[in-house]
């Protein structure tokens, strides 16, 4: 196969020690993470944003700043989520410019993670590999089985052993293997990373990981298109790891680098459930020491990473940027999906809940300025995490086929509105 | 008594390609310099200049991270496993 132009090598982020485009993900020297490079001159010399404009609505249309050889193979209708302007949520929160970028709606697994899936395996593919396979806390697990099935690769997906039924029957269905750990993420993930190099096979977000994580930047390539080729002021991420935060930071700057934005200033926040927040505690406790939180307690199940790899890049993106992390409770994240849901009409999963809720607070308190640019990410759908909101959102009203029922109903919900 | 400590893939080209290594030690301290007297060149990719153990290594006694334990000093007894685990992973 051809090498690809753009995409270099993989490099060591702590030490910059360079290494060949392998199923690798740590340096063998400080253990530090492996990130895709690429020649940024030659790329600004090729890229424009009419060039861009011109080809598919998918995320593969930032192909030259995606780290494959060749044309992408698996999950080329994957991205170009919608970004929406919310403009009653703008009112409720009382901020001037107020923006959703919907993955709920990413295709086909309806969360973000169909991104990072679609560069993982197309490169896996380039890298002759059968068996794919991931950590999950759900969303992952139901893209790569979802992806592989297409691609017709074997999938082994490992997941905790008390994630929310949807998201196990979401990988179940695309005939995958679903091994479920009775354990937290965090031991699932230290599995995969006991036995990822053992069989020959491709983990995602172990040994395919500098693959994976890169396709988070294309997130960041959308909105900064989608808001008319210019950075908007404020992001707000949510985070299990960091990765995707850290990866929406450096596309932003990628696309600065190549000159297909001004170079403008940017704030990145994080988000985080109370029950599991890590990397928004390290950043209250002004230190870049992440304290992993041993057991993570929280309905935002796909956030409770208790030992978050990119914790220390993340606080790192957010102090660059005069960015920050919040945290909220359970309350405030089911509060923040019902404020979505009936302002925007959005269905978010609990991450979309904690983004809205942690956003809704650091307004509040005035660290987010009312009359700039705001997007909020939401990345997953709520129909993955209905037990989240299920006792609190009522019950249909019953009544008989008669009209004399439903006159009698409306009536007596006037009396209660 | 030695207690077995298992290698992480990117250092096993330093143990002979062997996952399981037996190492003497009465904390992770210990076991770490010892590590070094049978594997030269160990414990500098684990262990930065400071003799702290590195931001991304992760070190476990049986199922717990040294971190929600007492660090580098915490005790290794017989029947105990030891491992070396990277820490970028997930997400």
């Amino acid at each position: 196969m051809d090498q690809s132009p753009f995409f270099s090598h993989l490099q060591c982020r702590e030490c910059g020690r360079k290494y060949a485009k392998d199923a690798i993900h740590v340096c063998e020297f400080d253990f530090g993470p492996l990130e895709a490079a690429y020649d940024y001159e030659v790329i600004a010399k090729q890229i424009s944003r009419d060039k861009i404009s011109a080809r598919p609505r998918s995320m593969w249309r930032y192909r030259e700043l995606l780290p494959i050889e060749g044309e992408a193979t698996v999950g080329q209708h994957t991205g170009f989520t919608p970004l929406i302007r919310a403009q009653r949520l703008a009112e409720h929160l009382g901020v001037r410019e107020l923006y959703i970028k919907n993955d709920a709606v990413n295709y086909p697994t309806l969360s973000f993670k169909d991104r990072v899936v679609s560069v993982a395996l197309s490169r896996a593919k380039e890298l002759g590999i059968q068996t794919v396979a991931c950590a999950s806390t759900g969303n992952l697990a139901n893209a790569v089985a979802a992806h592989a099935a297409s691609a017709g690769l074997h999938s082994f997906v490992l997941i905790p052993s008390d994630l929310e039924p949807s998201k196990v029957l979401n990988s179940l269905v695309f005939g995958t293997n679903v091994v479920a750990i009775e354990g937290s993420y965090d031991q699932v993930n230290r599995l995969c990373s006991e036995i990822a190099g053992n069989h020959g096979w491709g983990f995602v977000n172990v040994n395919l990981r500098p693959y994976y994580a890169e396709g988070s930047k294309t997130l960041g390539f959308e909105i900064a298109e989608q808001f008319g080729w210019r950075l908007p002021r404020h992001t707000v991420i949510p985070m299990a790891s960091g990765s995707l935060l850290t990866k929406v930071h450096k596309a932003y700057h990628e696309f600065a680098k190549v000159g297909l934005v001004d170079s403008t200033e940017f704030s990145i926040y994080g988000a985080q459930a109370t029950g599991c927040s890590p990397i928004s505690t390290a950043i209250k406790n002004n230190t870049d020491t992440v304290r992993p939180v041993s057991k993570p307690n929280t309905i935002a199940k796909s956030l409770s990473i208790g030992t978050p790899a990119d914790g220390y890049y993340a606080i790192r993106a957010m102090q660059e940027t005069g960015g920050t992390a919040e945290d909220c409770t359970d309350r405030e994240i089911v509060g923040g999906i019902r404020l979505l849901a009936e302002t925007e009409g959005i269905f978010a999963e609990t991450a979309g809940g904690v983004t809205v809720a942690c956003a809704k607070k650091l307004i509040e308190i005035g660290r987010i300025p009312r009359d700039e640019s705001i997007v909020l990410c939401i990345t997953g759908h709520g129909l993955k995490t209905q037990e989240a909101v299920a006792e609190e959102i009522g019950r249909p009203a019953v009544i008989r086929p008669s009209l004399k029922e439903f006159e009698s109903l409306l009536e007596q919900l006037a009396a209660t509105n | 008594m030695p207690v077995p400590v298992r290698i992480p893939t990117p250092l096993r080209k330093l143990t002979q390609n062997q996952e399981i290594v037996q190492i003497e030690g009465a904390t992770i301290r210990d076991v770490i310099n010892n590590l070094e007297q049978s594997y030269p060149g160990l414990k500098e990719r684990i262990c930065d200049e400071q003799n702290n153990i590195r931001r991304f290594v992760n070190v476990f006694v049986n199922d717990e991270d040294i971190r929600f334990l007492q660090e580098a000093e915490t005790a290794v007894k017989p029947g105990d496993e030891v491992s070396i685990v990277p820490a970028i992973a997930g997400g």
